[in-house]
């Protein structure tokens, strides 16, 4: 009996090694190697020469923290989580509301309306985006001053910058989430709703009790994922606004980007990596903890 | 691999006859050398007229360009170096120069000048070659030479009174004042983009400022020279002589310079041709090129432009330095100057009629007798970034002018900790002695 489990045990190991292998070379070897990495001071200087490369333990990790700089791309890139997660969950739920609304008629002809700027490249539509944004001739600002609003230097003004980065890449973006809302909205029994209409439940009632617990595994999902895709705004400041104006648009990972590839400092880097990897790991923590809680 | 193919070809050639052995025959004779050679911007897209010719002369040897966009020239030689993938023959802006040569990337090229016929130290201007040598080794050949003049609207100017361009500061801010006012609200005597550093460096460079010391190890921004530079830089903002905006945030410059929104810009030599191309016909004789300014009489410019660099462990050494000799005589220097604005780095090409019989390239001929190169460290390229945000905060209002030079100073100061420790230790000298 002992002895056909430990088999079994064996050859489970074979099953999983050639994955085990992967992940070891692929993920765990390069972690190890970058928090290594994160305590030195790894730079132009040591690419030339290895010898002078310092052990500094976590000065990095003390630089970073008391750098102006990183609070900067600290500051915009929370701005960017806690003002662009709502919002693109929002216009996804809404989007796929809509297109699963069942008097829609051509419901396919809008799901991929709809998911289209999610397999655009993001370079042209940063381009056709500064455009619109243009302070004179854009789109935008001939809308606004048309209803007499007051217009905006959308991507040069330090106040409108980040905002303006946010409504693109919400855009860009809410298609993804907007189909597995529609998979998620498929897959609650019709029978709920019609049990809701015999008690004479009205439209917000039926989507408050109803179709929001239903989505309850895909919501938690679709934030998780929004919220570590945020952290991770790189791209569309990168063609957009390279990080200015008086970098207003600097996020996290191109502060480190800035770091590791144009300055060279690899350790700085590194050790910039890992305190991303923090924040992100706690905020996942956070939401996974506060979903619980509210369904229990 | 070229045995290989031989073997093939004897193969296909028993089989099939006369008409294959033929062919056979000629992939032997040639194989030619491959090399590759990257070049940016519009360089990069040029040069490939000039490189169809050398091929041309050379038949054994096929060139493979590769165009690199300016913006991400430096890091893209960074991981090329990296990851063992450099060319055989690259353009290198002469400010990375000593970078490349401290990473021993670089072939030295004094014995290829001695054996030469072509080139000859004493035709390029001295202030460009000297950034290619580093402890008296050379590393680059100069081939086009960039400084920054001066644009103006000649009309603009001549109806605000000023008939003849300034020379001094005082001089130059009185006949923007003078254009401001004949130009009425909406229009600024000139454009200093908010997103570039060169004009704040220079204006500094040309007060007597070093910006760095101490073997540039230490940051001296807060000097009274760059300070009386900086004051000058961010008045003309305050002043409303020159728009806040940066260049991403003004639509068109070529349309912005016709329309009148402004009269002068500082710039360099590749906008000579745009200018041309751009501007409406009736413009044609309106606008100029003149030296810069200085604080007391005719100001210094900035020594830069791009070398060609040949890769130190390059398979094809005596192919490479052909190509670089190739670039670098005089009729291929005026070519390239027509095809892509560049001024010639050699002074023969200069005597060309191009240039003699060409008002708005004598004022850069005039300048680069007076041109000085900036601190030639691997961290300029931050420290530059740097000087361009606090311009940036101070223009805004973010900060005031001398509290933007303290945190420079402080940021910079950070960035050189490494070149201190190297320094007291006596790596600094070695990271170039090493190179050799």
């Amino acid at each position: 009996m002992r002895g056909s489990g430990e088999r079994q045990d064996g050859a489970a190991w074979v099953l999983v090694s050639p994955a085990l292998l992967l992940i070891g070379v692929f993920f765990v070897l390069p972690v190890i190697a970058g928090f290594l990495l994160s305590l030195t001071d790894f730079d132009i200087y040591a690419i030339g020469d290895p010898r002078v490369m310092r052990v500094v333990g976590l000065g990095n990790y003390h630089q970073i923290l008391t750098d102006g700089d990183f609070w900067i791309a600290f500051r915009n890139t929370m701005v960017y989580v806690v003002l662009g997660v709502p919002l693109s969950v929002a216009a996804s739920l809404g989007a796929a509301l809509l297109v699963n609304a069942q008097r829609l008629r051509a419901k396919g002809l809008f799901r991929v309306v709809f998911f289209t700027p999610v397999v655009t490249t993001l370079v042209a539509v940063a381009i056709v985006w500064r455009y619109l944004y243009h302070p004179k001739f854009g789109l935008l600002n001939w809308g606004l001053s048309h209803l007499g609003l007051p217009t905006a230097d959308w991507l040069g003004d330090p106040h409108w910058a980040m905002p303006a980065i946010l409504l693109l890449s919400v855009w860009k973006n809410f298609g993804y989430n907007m189909l597995i809302f529609v998979a998620g909205l498929q897959s609650v029994p019709q029978e709920l709703y019609e049990a809701a209409d015999l008690d004479g439940a009205g439209a917000w009632q039926r989507f408050r009790h109803i179709t929001l617990p239903g989505l309850r595994p895909a919501m938690l999902f679709v934030t998780v994922m929004t919220v570590l895709g945020n952290f991770q705004l790189f791209a569309e400041p990168y063609v957009m606004t390279q990080g200015g104006p008086l970098r207003s648009t600097v996020s996290l990972v191109m502060l480190m980007y800035e770091q590791g590839f144009r300055w060279w400092r690899m350790g700085r880097a590194a050790a910039i990596a890992f305190v991303l990897f923090a924040l992100m790991l706690g905020a996942t923590l956070l939401q996974i903890r506060t979903q619980r809680e509210r369904s229990t | 691999m070229r045995a290989t193919r031989r073997g093939r070809g004897v193969r296909a050639g028993v089989a099939l006859s006369a008409l294959a052995l033929a062919s056979l025959s000629c992939a032997h004779a040639s194989a030619p050398v491959h090399l590759r050679f990257w070049a940016m911007g519009r360089e990069g897209e040029v040069v490939t007229d000039l490189v169809r010719d050398f091929e041309r002369e050379n038949p054994g040897i096929k060139v493979e360009v590769q165009q690199i966009p300016w913006s991400a020239a430096h890091e893209k030689l960074l991981t090329a170096y990296v990851g063992r993938s450099m060319p055989d023959v690259f353009q290198l802006g002469n400010t990375w120069i000593s970078e490349f040569a401290a990473l021993r990337a670089l072939a030295p090229l004094g014995r290829n000048l001695a054996a030469s016929a072509v080139l000859h130290a004493s035709s390029y201007f001295p202030g460009i070659w000297a950034t290619n040598q580093i402890d008296g080794v050379l590393y680059g050949i100069p081939w086009y030479v960039d400084t920054r003049v001066l644009f103006y609207r000649r009309d603009l100017l001549a109806r605000a009174g000023v008939r003849v361009m300034p020379a001094t500061w005082d001089a130059w801010r009185a006949a923007m004042v003078a254009v401001c006012r004949d130009q009425g609200p909406g229009h600024y005597a000139i454009f200093l983009p908010t997103n570039e550093w060169p004009q704040p460096m220079i204006l500094g460079m040309q007060a007597g400022a070093r910006m760095l010391v101490d073997d540039d190890t230490r940051a001296d921004f807060e000097s009274p020279e760059f300070r009386r530079a900086f004051h000058f830089y961010i008045g003309l903002f305050r002043d409303g002589l020159a728009p806040p905006v940066s260049n991403n945030q003004i639509a068109n410059m070529y349309q912005e310079f016709a329309r009148g929104g402004f009269a002068m810009v500082i710039t360099g030599p590749w906008n000579i041709g745009e200018f041309r191309r751009r501007l409406p016909l009736e413009l044609a004789g309106a606008w100029g090129t003149a030296p810069l300014p200085g604080p007391a009489g005719p100001g210094l410019s900035m020594a830069g432009g791009s070398s060609l660099a040949v890769l130190r462990e390059t398979r094809h050494p005596a192919e490479a330095w052909k190509l670089v000799e190739y670039l670098s005589r005089p009729e291929q220097q005026v070519r390239f100057y027509h095809l892509s604005g560049d001024l010639p780095a050699r002074v023969e090409a200069w005597r060309d009629t191009s240039f003699t019989h060409d008002p708005l390239t004598l004022a850069f001929g005039d300048q680069l007798q007076r041109t000085a190169p900036w601190p030639k460290v691997p961290e300029w390229e931050e420290i530059s970034i740097r000087l361009q945000d606090q311009v940036e905060r101070a223009v805004r209002g973010a900060t005031t002018p001398d509290s933007a030079l303290a945190a420079l100073d402080r940021d910079v100061d950070r960035m050189l900790e490494k070149r201190r420790w190297l320094r007291a230790r006596g790596r600094l000298a070695a990271e170039t002695a090493g190179a050799r």
